[in-house]
């Protein structure tokens, strides 16, 4: 009974945890299905969206869920810069090319971060208060309901959009086949710069999440999470959105049996361990097609 | 055949000619310590470059874990010297031959993946092999190892480096060299060829490797402790910066790499996000207009100065 216990407690953890993974897996989802880029900058996108909402928490005294949006619009926007002055000149370069860049803008992003913000680790203000709801015996924080709140909120706004508006078709006609869709008349650069805006908020949004979750955030916070969700897109099947977001959920679920039942070292390296056999077994991920590669 | 064994016999001599000039510079105290310890830095970081340079340069496979091999190599060594009392030489072999079976065992299965993929699996890799050994109380966990007995110095990482360097250089201009190389050209008209691109790729995987842990190894005894966090994927991404400002494909571009980008740090070293601010963008900016690096495919025992200068030492001309 006792081991039951903590069980479904460690999956309350791990759905909470593997809905951030989950959101931030979705930009990269979606980035990849876009311009077959693994954006390695995502996480620390993720990272400068945790500090705009710490900001406007402590300085300018907003209550969480403005913060959140503020935070969300002006990271989009950083997205779009990144991929515009970064991503854009290199459209039709080497894949390897790109793939280096991205990890030259995830540097850069996260010196310039620490040379403005000072690599000490700040405290994130307590939003929500010491607030625990007791269900049957388990322990959910209000943490934990605002995560799966605002994550519920979030996929619903994000399937409406790629589902039944007009730029949702388009990303979704663009990621299928960018060249036809462009001949369709389909403005590709801006659909790849929406996306980029799309994925680079929802990111952000995670990022706020989890200084709220853990209360604390620092300049190279973005880079293990970013990995992580990488593996969440690929566990998922990248390209995929519902892919990405099951993906998160197992993945976040796997890390906090892992860390609850085994050791907290060993959290990451069960991450990157799924990554590998998923690789191996199948590469398409869970809901992913194969395909064949033609000459 | 001859010419070319003269050539080598050339690089050779110019070599020791490098050698004693800086032996003689610090037998006789113009260097200091401080440049003296980033000499053997730089030797190292050579070894680095240009074994990863075999993978990611010439075999055209993207790895990003090479400092998890290099970990490898490293903790072999120090637990061969100090817990075994072997000499440097046997702990640098040992280090070699696990990290190069490390690297074949991770690399049969992992290199059926292409391009990122393969990129974001060895990232991953690199991180298990540090978990791992963070997780081991024998290699002192995550606090490191210590009491590491100073074994390394200028004459062996010198000359660990020449034998890297002639290996690789000749590696390269063998058949299997060449296999690899047409790997990376086009890997599915390579295996149209005939060419079995697995074993190539694993090989070159399995070599880099092996010279990584020789460097990690010599990497150890310099310094009195060694921990798990001097072998993160950021120091992969180090070395990767390396190759790709050098040139991928290219051994003088890796040694070149290897010199400015260990030059840089020196310098930098009390400005350490200045330092990484600077790599970031020099590595968008190398992209934009030089995708290839400094040096490209090219050697510099292919410029026409050199080349001929070359040429007449040994006394032949080419065709």
């Amino acid at each position: 009974m006792d081991f039951f216990h903590q069980l479904i407690q460690q999956l309350i953890n791990g759905v909470s945890l593997g809905s951030i993974y989950a959101l931030i897996a979705l930009g990269y989802t979606m980035i990849y299905g876009i311009i077959k880029l693994i954006n390695f900058a995502h996480g620390d996108i993720y990272m400068v969206g945790a500090y705009l909402g710490f900001f406007c928490v402590t300085y300018l005294y907003m209550p969480i869920v403005p913060a959140l949006l503020i935070s969300m619009a002006i990271t989009g926007c950083l997205g779009m810069v990144v991929e515009k002055l970064a991503y854009k000149p290199l459209r039709h370069a080497p894949r390897i090319s790109i793939l280096i860049t991205a990890i030259g803008v995830s540097f850069f992003l996260e010196y310039t971060g620490m040379y403005f913000v000072t690599p000490t680790p700040r405290t994130f203000p307590d939003v929500i208060g010491n607030v625990s709801y007791n269900v049957a015996g388990f322990i959910i924080n209000g943490q934990q309901v605002l995560i799966f709140a605002i994550t519920i909120v979030l996929m619903a706004l994000l399937t409406y959009i790629v589902q039944k508006t007009k730029l949702g078709k388009a990303m979704r006609a663009a990621s299928f086949d960018t060249e036809t869709a462009q001949l369709m008349g389909i403005d590709s650069d801006r659909v790849i710069s929406m996306t980029f805006f799309i994925g680079s908020s929802l990111a952000a949004a995670a990022g706020v999440l989890v200084g709220v979750y853990y209360n604390t955030i620092d300049p190279l916070m973005g880079i293990m999470p970013g990995l992580k969700a990488f593996v969440a897109a690929v566990l998922g099947g990248i390209g995929i959105l519902p892919g990405a977001v099951v993906g998160g959920i197992i993945l976040g679920v796997i890390e906090a049996l892992v860390a609850g039942f085994l050791s907290s070292t060993f959290r990451d390296a069960a991450a990157f361990a799924i990554l590998i056999l998923v690789l191996l077994v199948k590469p398409s991920g869970l809901f992913g097609k194969n395909t064949n590669e033609k000459v | 055949m001859n010419s070319v064994r003269k050539r080598d016999l050339t690089m050779l001599i110019f070599g020791l000619v490098v050698y004693a000039a800086i032996q003689g510079m610090i037998s006789g105290g113009v260097i200091g310590s401080f440049w003296q310890l980033n000499i053997i830095l730089i030797c190292v970081n050579v070894i680095m470059s240009v074994s990863l340079n075999l993978i990611n340069g010439y075999t055209g496979q993207f790895s990003l874990g090479h400092a998890g091999f290099m970990a490898v190599g490293a903790y072999v060594g120090v637990v061969a010297t100090v817990n075994f009392h072997l000499p440097l030489i046997v702990a640098l072999l040992l280090g070699a031959l696990c990290a190069g079976t490390l690297g074949f065992l991770i690399g049969l299965p992992t290199l059926r993946l292409r391009g990122d993929y393969l990129a974001i699996a060895t990232l991953g890799l690199g991180e298990i092999i540090r978990i791992v050994i963070m997780n081991i109380e024998y290699v002192g966990g995550a606090a490191g190892f210590k009491g590491i007995p100073h074994l390394t110095n200028f004459t062996w990482v010198f000359f660990v480096m020449l034998f890297t360097l002639f290996f690789v250089k000749n590696f390269v201009n063998s058949s299997h060299g060449r296999a690899c190389i047409s790997i990376r050209e086009n890997e599915i008209a390579a295996e149209a060829m005939g060419v079995n691109t697995t074993k190539y790729k694993v090989m070159a995987f399995t070599i880099g490797a092996a010279f990584a842990g020789i460097a990690g190894g010599l990497f150890a005894h310099q310094f009195y402790l060694i921990s798990p966090n001097s072998f993160t994927f950021l120091s992969s991404f180090n070395y990767l910066i390396m190759v790709v400002l050098g040139g991928m494909g290219s051994i003088t571009g890796s040694i070149a790499g290897a010199f400015v980008v260990t030059f840089i740090s020196a310098a930098l070293a009390s400005f350490p996000e200045a330092r990484m601010i600077i790599y970031a963008l020099a590595l968008i900016l190398l992209m934009f207009y030089r995708p290839q690096g400094l040096f490209g495919y090219m050697e510099v025992t292919n410029f026409a100065p050199i080349k001929k200068v070359l040429d007449k030492i040994s006394g032949t001309k080419e065709n």
